[in-house]
């Protein structure tokens, strides 16, 4: 521009820059990547709604926001990877190592629960470092990397466990000094006779904070650069390396917390807990508009993806179906979900200028 | 946005046709199956645990944790036909493995207002704060094929399964009778503290030389057989082989074969496979835990409890093993086998 020398500037003239020019509100809806994933989770509800009147009742949303609410703190944060253009194998395996730690250190060394959970959580930070580290070291895909630390934490899950317990789980988690107030905070439940779980309003407050970091911050912007062009974020100066060991430690964090939320509820935890779960968290985020190549998605569409995994669940077992055939329908509704969801955004981007 | 909106419906109508597809069998098998029919007599339910004037329409929910494997089809198949036979809804609801899931399946039941609730308990700690809020809603627990050291503190009726030691000493006892001197006892997992009970079980009903041999397990067959057959080789005194599992069987078979043994052959559990192996006579017997009952007699105690007030087992568990297949009854179990009851 600077065409306009003196005072008198001429009348906006129409910009010929595509990215300004203005989109009308039904697009701007049209293209948010949750879209999709709300408007399946409302097809959803509704239709386990006519299956089962109690699905809609205060006593029912209780049950299926609590499967929702351990899928979906993991998924935010492993919707946040997927943006970042990297992915987490090693995701649902650390939720059982965290139970595990936090088990041991409480039951087996006699610490105040309190400092298992911190000292739980600081190691996770460092298994997410090394993930980070080593992906940016070996530029090798997230894939393999993370595969070798899930199989590295499976292994050392049941070693370690066996090793010190003699049996494949941790028992007795709730005779730990420090644990009702440590239950209370994560494990716990409110709003009596419903038994909504604690881990819900983490789960709101999760999601919350990551679509402010995502849609707000200068990081959320260095994020979607990342996720989209490694390189071209390099180039503008983003700082590459930090930004992704940043989101593979909050990753683990988060994973980690989430185990030690389950630990806390269940009062014991087995050496095989979460293993299989990273697919349930990737398919959630895929489900809410993450696409697998990085740079696009939502934090709230990965809590409306695992939402639905938990309407699906709960559903399905509200619905008395057969149970034989339970893996085939929640296949079929994520299927569902994933084409809604990628239908409205083609309409989106067909609308688009 | 019509276009939209209408595939859409399109899409969930498929769901529901396959939906109505994939129930059509569990239907049939269950004399209500409106879920409003079911809700609507349990309306007074918190009010007492025993309400005598229930008669059938009780819905009672079996939450185990089930893999969906061999074993497992025939629990469920017994807690079919009871619901059929005693006109009672049920809702099976598996849980491969996953306590968390277990747990919560079993809130689900009870914001489902379930007149009974049927569990199995491989991990007390899990699904014991679940279990006392059924508790305190007046839900009647009936515990199955594991917790029968938990049950009571569970506050559960009764238990219905195997215990592990009681089939180990009529499974020693009955190598005894068949004229073995030495056994050797294959345990196929590290740590399963049921495994070592039966081994435990099995030197005391046998009363005299039982070795326990520790084996790389079902993931690795070909491994465990050589284990096996070197043990059998380096020691040839061993004239009986006792193994936990129908698979470790038939690893064990081939080992023995491949050992130049005479050793007789023994099990726990049943598979097809191995029904035919007795009745061909390569394996002596088979310790069978009749699954079927751990899913037929939990519906039942739970129905003659709500509409009759009736307790089974005098705070003991109510054993379902172990029974036993030999060449005798192996024609008749194999039949039974075929159309999934046994």
């Amino acid at each position: 521009m600077g065409a306009a020398p003196g005072g008198a500037a001429p009348a906006p003239v129409p910009i010929a820059d595509e990215r300004l020019t203005k989109i009308s509100t039904t697009a701007r809806i049209l293209r948010r990547p949750e879209l999709g994933a709300l408007l399946a989770a409302l097809v959803v509800g509704i239709f386990f709604t006519t299956q089962n009147s109690l699905f809609a009742k205060l006593d029912g949303i209780a049950n299926w926001t609590d499967v929702g609410s351990t899928i979906g703190i993991p998924a935010v944060v492993v919707a946040l990877l997927m943006i970042g253009g990297e992915f987490d194998l090693s995701s649902g395996v650390i939720t059982g190592s965290a139970g595990l730690m936090m088990g041991i250190l409480a039951v087996e060394v006699g610490m105040n629960i309190w400092l298992a959970i911190v000292l739980t959580l600081i190691a996770a930070a460092g298994v997410g470092f090394v993930n980070g580290y080593m992906v940016i070291k070996t530029k090798l895909p997230s894939f393999i990397v993370t595969l070798a630390t899930f199989f590295i934490l499976e292994g050392v899950n049941l070693g370690v466990t066996k090793a010190i317990t003699n049996q494949v789980s941790v028992d007795g988690i709730d005779t730990a000094p420090g644990y009702s107030s440590a239950n209370k905070i994560f494990g716990g439940s409110f709003w009596h006779p419903h038994d909504y779980r604690v881990t819900v309003l983490w789960w709101i407050a999760i999601t919350a904070i990551a679509t402010w970091v995502l849609t707000r911050t200068r990081v959320g912007n260095w994020i979607y650069g990342v996720g989209g062009d490694a390189n071209a974020a390099r180039n503008v100066g983003v700082p590459v390396a930090r930004v992704k060991i940043g989101l593979f430690m909050t990753t683990s964090v988060v994973c980690a917390l989430t185990g030690i939320m389950i630990a806390l509820r269940l009062a014991s935890m087995q050496a095989g807990q979460g293993v299989g779960d990273e697919f349930t968290f990737i398919i959630s985020a895929v489900v809410g508009g993450c696409v697998l190549t990085g740079g696009f998605g939502s934090a709230i569409g990965a809590s409306l993806g695992a939402l639905i995994v938990g309407m699906a669940f709960i559903g399905i077992q509200f619905s008395n179906w057969n149970t034989d055939w339970r893996f085939l329908f929640l296949g079929v509704i994520l299927l569902v979900a994933v084409l809604v969801n990628n239908y409205i955004r083609k309409r989106a981007e067909g609308i688009r200028g | 946005m019509k276009r939209l909106i209408g595939r859409l419906l399109i899409a969930v109508l498929a769901l529901g046709a396959l939906v109505a597809a994939g129930c059509g069998g569990s239907d049939n098998d269950n004399t209500t199956s409106s879920g409003a029919a079911a809700a609507g007599t349990s309306t007074s339910k918190a009010a007492q645990d025993v309400d005598l004037t229930q008669g059938s329409g009780l819905t009672i929910a079996m939450v185990t944790h089930s893999d969906e494997g061999s074993f497992w089809s025939v629990v469920k198949k017994g807690a079919e036909q009871a619901a059929k036979d005693e006109g009672v809804k049920l809702i099976w609801s598996p849980s491969n493995n996953d306590p968390q899931k277990q747990a919560q399946l079993i809130d689900a039941a009870i914001s489902q207002k379930v007149d009974g609730l049927a569990v199995s308990v491989p991990n007390a700690d899990a699904i014991k704060g679940s279990l006392a809020k059924a508790k305190a809603a007046g839900i009647p627990i009936v515990t199955l094929n594991s917790g029968a050291e938990d049950f009571k503190a569970l506050g559960a009726i009764t238990h219905v399964g195997q215990t592990e030691e009681i089939a180990g000493k009529a499974a020693g006892a009955k190598l005894k009778e068949a004229g073995a001197k030495k056994v050797l006892c294959v345990i196929h997992e590290q740590n399963n503290i049921g495994l070592q009970q039966r081994c435990q079980g099995v030197k005391e009903g046998f009363g005299g030389d039982v070795t326990n041999l520790q084996v790389k397990g079902t993931a690795d067959i070909a491994t465990t057989q050589t284990e096996i057959k070197s043990k059998l080789q380096a020691d040839k005194s061993y004239d009986a082989v006792m193994t936990l599992n129908p698979d470790i069987a038939s690893a064990a078979k081939t080992a023995i074969k491949g050992a130049s043994s005479s050793a007789k052959l023994a099990t726990f559990d049943l598979s097809g496979q191995l029904i035919k192996d007795i009745q061909a006579g390569s394996v002596l017997f088979a310790v069978d835990q009749q699954q079927y009952l751990q899913g037929y007699l939990p519906v039942v105690f739970l129905k003659l409890y709500k509409t009759n007030a009736n307790t089974v087992g005098g705070g003991l568990p109510v054993l379902t093993g172990p029974g036993f297949v030999d060449k005798s009854n192996a024609a008749t179990v194999a039949k039974l086998a075929q159309d999934g009851t046994r």
